[in-house]
Formats: structure tokens, sequence, C-alpha cells
């Protein structure tokens, strides 16, 4: 991730909407994507508060990344975070009553978001507090974006209508725009379980797809853009250490030697000929 | 206390609520870790371990918290006492069963981020209070089930996941954008399906 950090303003903003979207390309903050999906209002509810947590503790990390000593700062960075937490999660209570609600469990679950853990890691502690601001505002705005866009989606082919919902408060029993509920009755497997997991592959298929040969999309999980990389041990780094592909070449690379690997050990003499047969397919 | 109930807090926790497949917690390993069946097992015992671990310390800090008037700290003394736990727990692994840390320990660190070990000890003290079960061990003893029946689920669910995902490698015509994250998605929406089935068992 150094690169990021001669980046201009603008670019640090908008980073975070698609080309390092951290649900649809980084993969993280899984859970609550899948969970707080079900319907646009609950989806803008957890994208905001999540983005609230974000750019404060991206400001106060970046503002005292230099007194944390660095063998405890997972721990302190976990601390602030909770505690903004704890000051969302009892404003909601307090101002927003039906949200509290609805989000459940998966509030206080915001702590152990990787997204925001990830981003104090990779970029509130090596950069200025207003780059940091403007990254947590960026990452949580791309977040919501993408919690929207997948509220969208279930609720449109879930229940048949947009945008239902009590708004906070402000339009109380609104019961959405009809989209597709004159046609067809709702599907409501999309508002359950197996949709989330099938909406959210979808449109990570539809990203794949769009940013094609333009953006460093992860093929597989791996190291790098783990929360916890640089606090993880030695052992495991060097298992997943071939997980960590990020491009194609390397997957490809990685592709050709692990076949050459294994027909070495099918038989000794098919090893010396696998490079020439591989390149004939090419 | 019942036995009946504790047997019915297991069943619901490994099938009917599934954590990764019916209830979206700790999907980030369930996804990330699931490459082979060895690193799935792996994985599985440790968050097993920690889940019951950690429902067995913080049900008593919950009380603790409420007799002095101060839930709302909750998220973060949960989440520092988790964080704590877990080092310990290598930090005893290491010194004291090399050959288990080898195979266990190193999926460790990763399990302080797992949002499931937060998630069943705030929902063990929502679920199980001494108010609704009549005393404090009874309630106890549901909890910590609950914590041992979610890892035990997680790791089930994880065991599935990695045998089709060692099939779906080198076998499969996968579409260009579906390569990677979207198939083991596509492959985990197919399975939270067939979980479903067991929705009406409780």
């Amino acid at each position: 991730m150094e690169e990021v950090q001669k980046k201009s303003k603008l670019s640090i903003l908008t980073n975070g909407f698609i080309k390092e979207n951290p649900v649809l390309v980084l993969v993280i903050g899984t859970c609550p994507t899948l969970a707080t999906s079900t319907s646009v209002e609950t989806g803008l509810g957890m994208g905001l508060a999540a983005t609230a947590v974000l750019v404060c503790s991206n400001i106060v990390i970046s503002a005292l990344h230099k007194l944390i000593p660095d063998k405890v700062r997972i721990p302190c960075f976990i601390t602030v975070i909770a505690g903004f937490v704890t000051i969302v999660q009892m404003l909601l209570q307090a101002f927003v009553p039906s949200l509290y609600s609805a989000l459940g469990l998966y509030l206080p679950l915001i702590v152990v978001n990787c997204i925001i853990l990830g981003r104090a890691e990779m970029f509130a502690s090596k950069n200025t507090m207003g780059d940091s601001a403007l990254d947590g505002l960026g990452m949580g705005l791309g977040f919501t974006l993408t919690l929207c866009v997948m509220g969208s989606i279930r609720e449109i082919l879930g229940s048949g209508t947009w945008l239902a919902g009590d708004w906070f408060g402000l339009a109380p029993g609104f019961k959405g725009i009809p989209i597709l509920s004159n046609f067809i009755p709702g599907m409501s497997i999309m508002t359950m379980v197996p949709g989330g997991f099938f909406v959210f592959a979808c449109v990570m298929a539809a990203v794949h797809h769009l940013t094609r040969d333009k953006s460093k999309i992860r093929k597989d999980f791996g190291c790098s853009a783990c929360a916890m990389e640089s606090s993880c041990s030695p052992e495991r780094k060097a298992l997943e250490s071939g997980a960590c592909a990020v491009d194609e070449k390397t997957m490809e690379a990685m592709k050709i030697a692990k076949a050459a690997e294994e027909k070495s050990v099918a038989a000794k003499a098919a090893a010396a000929s696998a490079p020439v047969s591989e390149k004939e397919e090419k | 206390m019942s036995f009946t109930k504790m047997i019915l807090i297991i069943i619901s926790m490994v099938l009917v609520n599934n954590y990764p497949l019916a209830q979206f917690l700790g999907i980030c390993p369930f996804l990330g870790v699931s490459k082979d069946l060895d690193s799935a097992k792996g994985m599985g015992i440790a968050v097993t371990l920690v889940m019951g671990l950690a429902s067995i310390v913080t049900f008593p800090i919950q009380q603790l918290l409420l007799s002095c008037g101060i839930e709302y700290m909750q998220t973060v003394v949960f989440i520092l006492v988790i964080a704590a736990l877990v080092q310990f727990i290598e930090m005893f692994m290491k010194k004291n069963m090399p050959a288990l840390y080898t195979s266990l320990g190193i999926y460790l660190p990763l399990i302080t981020t797992n949002c499931a070990v937060l998630g069943v000890c705030i929902s063990n003290t929502e679920d199980y209070t001494v108010a609704a079960v009549g005393s404090f061990g009874a309630a106890y003893v549901y909890a910590i089930l609950q914590g041992f029946g979610g890892g035990l689920g997680f790791w089930f669910a994880m065991m599935i996941m990695a045998g089709v995902r060692t099939k779906l490698q080198d076998q499969s015509a996968i579409p260009k954008a579906f390569q990677g994250v979207p198939i083991i998605l596509t492959t985990a929406a197919i399975l939270s399906l067939a979980f479903m089935g067991f929705s009406g068992m409780i």
C-alpha cells in the first residue's frame, strides 16, 4: 500500500469507491455486507454507522500513531475503534431506535469489521490526519455504496418494491416504490441467507468484469489485505505465501509452476518435457 | 437446567443456526481459510477452542458489568478480553505444546478479528440472561454450550466448504468473471440453501 502515499487528495477519497472498494475488491468486511444488505434502509444505516466509526478512528489513530509502541498497536487500535463503536451504538439507541433494533448484533460487531482495523493498519498509521480522514470517508462511502447496491437488488427481487422502510423515522410506514410487485410475486429467498451470498457473488463478478485489466483484482484470498498481516506469525505467512497472488501474471506463473511440479512428481521423464508441452499449448 | 435444552442448543448451533451459513458470522475465515481440508481443520479446531473459552470468560464478566451498572462498556471490555485471551492461549501453546502450536497456533492471531467470537459472546448475554433462565448456573452452562456449539458448527461448515473447494480447483470450467471469490460465494449460497432445510427442526 506504499504507493498510495504520493497521491492527490481527490484520488485518496475516490480510491475506495471502485478501484479499492473494500468489499468488492479487497474482500474484507463481508459479514456485515451480507447480513445488513437485506434492504436499502438497513444497508444505508449500517454503511453510515461504519463510515462514522471509520472516519473518527482513522483521525485518532493517525494522530496517535507516533505515541503508540509498535508491539501493542493492534490492541490500542481495537480499543480506539471499540470506543467509537460504543458512542455510535448509544447515539443510535437514543435517536434512531428502529435502526438500532434492525442492525441488532451487527452494530457492536463493527468493532471486528476488518475494513476499520485494516485501514487503521494500512493507511492511518502511515499518513497524516487529513489524508486519513479522507481515506476513511472514501472507504466508508465505498462500503455504503456497495451495501446500497446489494440492498436494492435484494429488496427489488425479494419483495418487488424499492426503498421501503421507516427511513429513520422520517417517513414512517413508507411502502416503497413498486418495481416488480405489479408483475411477479417477490422471491423471498433473495432477502434470506442464500440470496445474500448469491447477490454478493454476482455483484463481485460484475465488478471483476467491468474493471478487468484496469485494477488489481484479488483472484484469491491471501495475507496482503488482511488486517492482522503484520502481527501474523511467520509460519502462517509461509503457509499462505502461495495465496498472496494479486495479479493475473503471478497466478499464471504459479499455475504453470504447479503443473510442472505435479508432472515431475508423477514421472521424472515427463518432467523434462513439461515446459515444452505448456509452450505448445500457449 | 434441562438436559433436553442442552442437546437442543448444540443441534441448533451446529445445524439450524450455523454461524457462517445461516447467520453471516465468521464469513472472512470461512471463505479465506477453506482452501484445503488441513487448514480448514486447524482453523475449525482453533475457533471452537477460542469461542468456548471466550464464552466461559465473558459471561461472568457481563454479570460484573451489570452489577456495576456499566453494561454500555460491554463491547470495549469483551473485545479486549478476547484479544488478551487469544494472546494467552498462543503463548501457553507455544511454551507447553509446541507440536499443537505448529498445527493450530498459526491460526490464532486471525481469530481476534473473527466476528463469530465476539458475536457469540454478545448473543450469549442477550439469549441467556440470569433473570430469564432462573439461575446463574443454568444460564452459564447454556452460554458455554452455545459457545462450543457455535464453534463446532463453524468447523463443520468449514470442512464441507473445504471439501467442495478441493474439487472445484482443477476440474471445472468457471466463467472468467466468476473465477476466484465469486465462485466461492456461489458455492456458499448453495450450501446455505441446503442448510435452510434444517430450519424447521427446532
